[in-house]
């Protein structure tokens, strides 16, 4: 076991990539809260909080998580099922599109 | 084990790349994941079924708040502080935003102390980590004392769709467990980091396996994950 401590062992990153990172996190979170802060609107507003919100998740993966240097195989293992919830996300908003609909048809108050 | 996790792996100029590689790895008739221990394969797929749990309680809030004919509450307004006099939209959020995202940043700082065999500065940039998760689920407690008290409830509340509560309790309720359970697991592998189990490969009590450094990152991947789910929760819940 003694060779393990002398074997190249897991993730070895500068510190200062750690830094970058943080900072970059602090920058993107604040522009999110700017957002709402000056209470933008409509599909910009959708469209900002998206990016900002893949911008911070994608690098606390590849990053933090060490994502962007594991081996592919366990990469794609992680990342490909995932897709399966933008289908069952497709799938629900067309549901309650639908539900939406019915509710407004025959519940409506009478006006 | 160990050694068989760590063996060095035979890198021939023939090996192949891209998905390729991916291909012959799973058709290798051996471990799929080659040079990732057990341990980190393992939390990589609980988070993967965890990803999976919060995305559930996502799409079932935007399958409730899609559907509704009554109008959802303003987070920004429910949300808002007023501190010194200033009505800030959203703020105690926006602090636990940046109070977890710093918390995950000294995380990633102990996995690299870690992997340096850096016993004290691992231990306590761990103890500083599980100090800010703590102060996470202490503002998370005060926020949800707010919103009780102002008569949000699971079945209805004074602003609109009577799913706010309801949805509101169980995201955030099944997030801040997930901290809490993190600040415990932070504060039992930061006792091992200081106690010097990872140099001693002193053996777990519950595996009676050799530990190793490996036990931060993989303690790590979890915390990371933690904040992860909090960019998507901050996102839809609180933003949208």
């Amino acid at each position: 076991m003694a060779q393990a401590a002398s074997h190249p062992q897991g993730q070895q990153h500068p510190i200062r990539l750690y830094l970058v990172v943080w900072t970059w996190l602090f920058i993107l979170s604040a522009c999110s809260y700017l957002v709402d802060y000056y209470q933008i609107e409509g599909i910009l507003r959708y469209a900002l909080i998206l990016l900002f919100m893949m911008l911070k998740a994608g690098l606390i993966i590849a990053v933090f998580m060490h994502m962007a240097w594991e081996r592919l195989s366990l990469v794609y293992a992680i990342l490909v099922p995932m897709s399966a919830i933008l289908v069952f996300v497709a799938i629900m908003a067309l549901e309650s599109d639908y539900t939406l609909l019915s509710r407004l048809t025959f519940f409506a108050p009478e006006l | 084990m160990a050694e068989q996790a760590f063996s060095p792996i035979e890198t021939t100029p023939a090996d192949p790349s891209g998905l390729r590689s991916v291909a012959a790895d799973f058709s290798s008739d051996r471990t799929a994941f080659r040079n990732v221990s057990w341990g980190k394969a393992m939390m990589w797929i609980f988070l993967l079924s965890d990803t999976f749990v919060f995305s559930s309680f996502l799409i079932a809030y935007m399958t409730a708040r899609m559907s509704t004919t009554v109008p959802w509450p303003n987070a920004s307004e429910v949300f808002a502080l007023t501190i010194g006099g200033v009505t800030l939209p959203l703020i105690l959020i926006a602090i636990m935003t940046f109070v977890l995202i710093s918390s995950s940043g000294t995380m990633a700082m102990a996995v690299n102390f870690a992997y340096r065999r850096d016993r004290r500065k691992t231990a306590a940039l761990m103890l500083l980590t599980a100090l800010l998760g703590a102060t996470f689920v202490g503002m998370q407690a005060f926020e949800w004392t707010k919103l009780i008290h102002e008569g949000v409830r699971p079945w209805g509340n004074p602003w609109g769709a009577a799913q706010f509560g309801s949805t509101f309790f169980m995201i955030t309720g099944f997030h801040g467990t997930h901290v809490t359970f993190g600040v415990i697991f932070l504060l039992i592998v930061a006792r091992k980091v200081w106690r010097g189990d990872f140099d001693q490969e002193r053996r777990g009590f519950f595996t009676s396996r050799k530990g190793s450094y490996e036990a931060v990152e993989i303690m790590g991947l979890y915390w990371h994950f933690v904040d992860l789910v909090w960019v998507f929760i901050f996102a839809f819940f609180y933003l949208w």
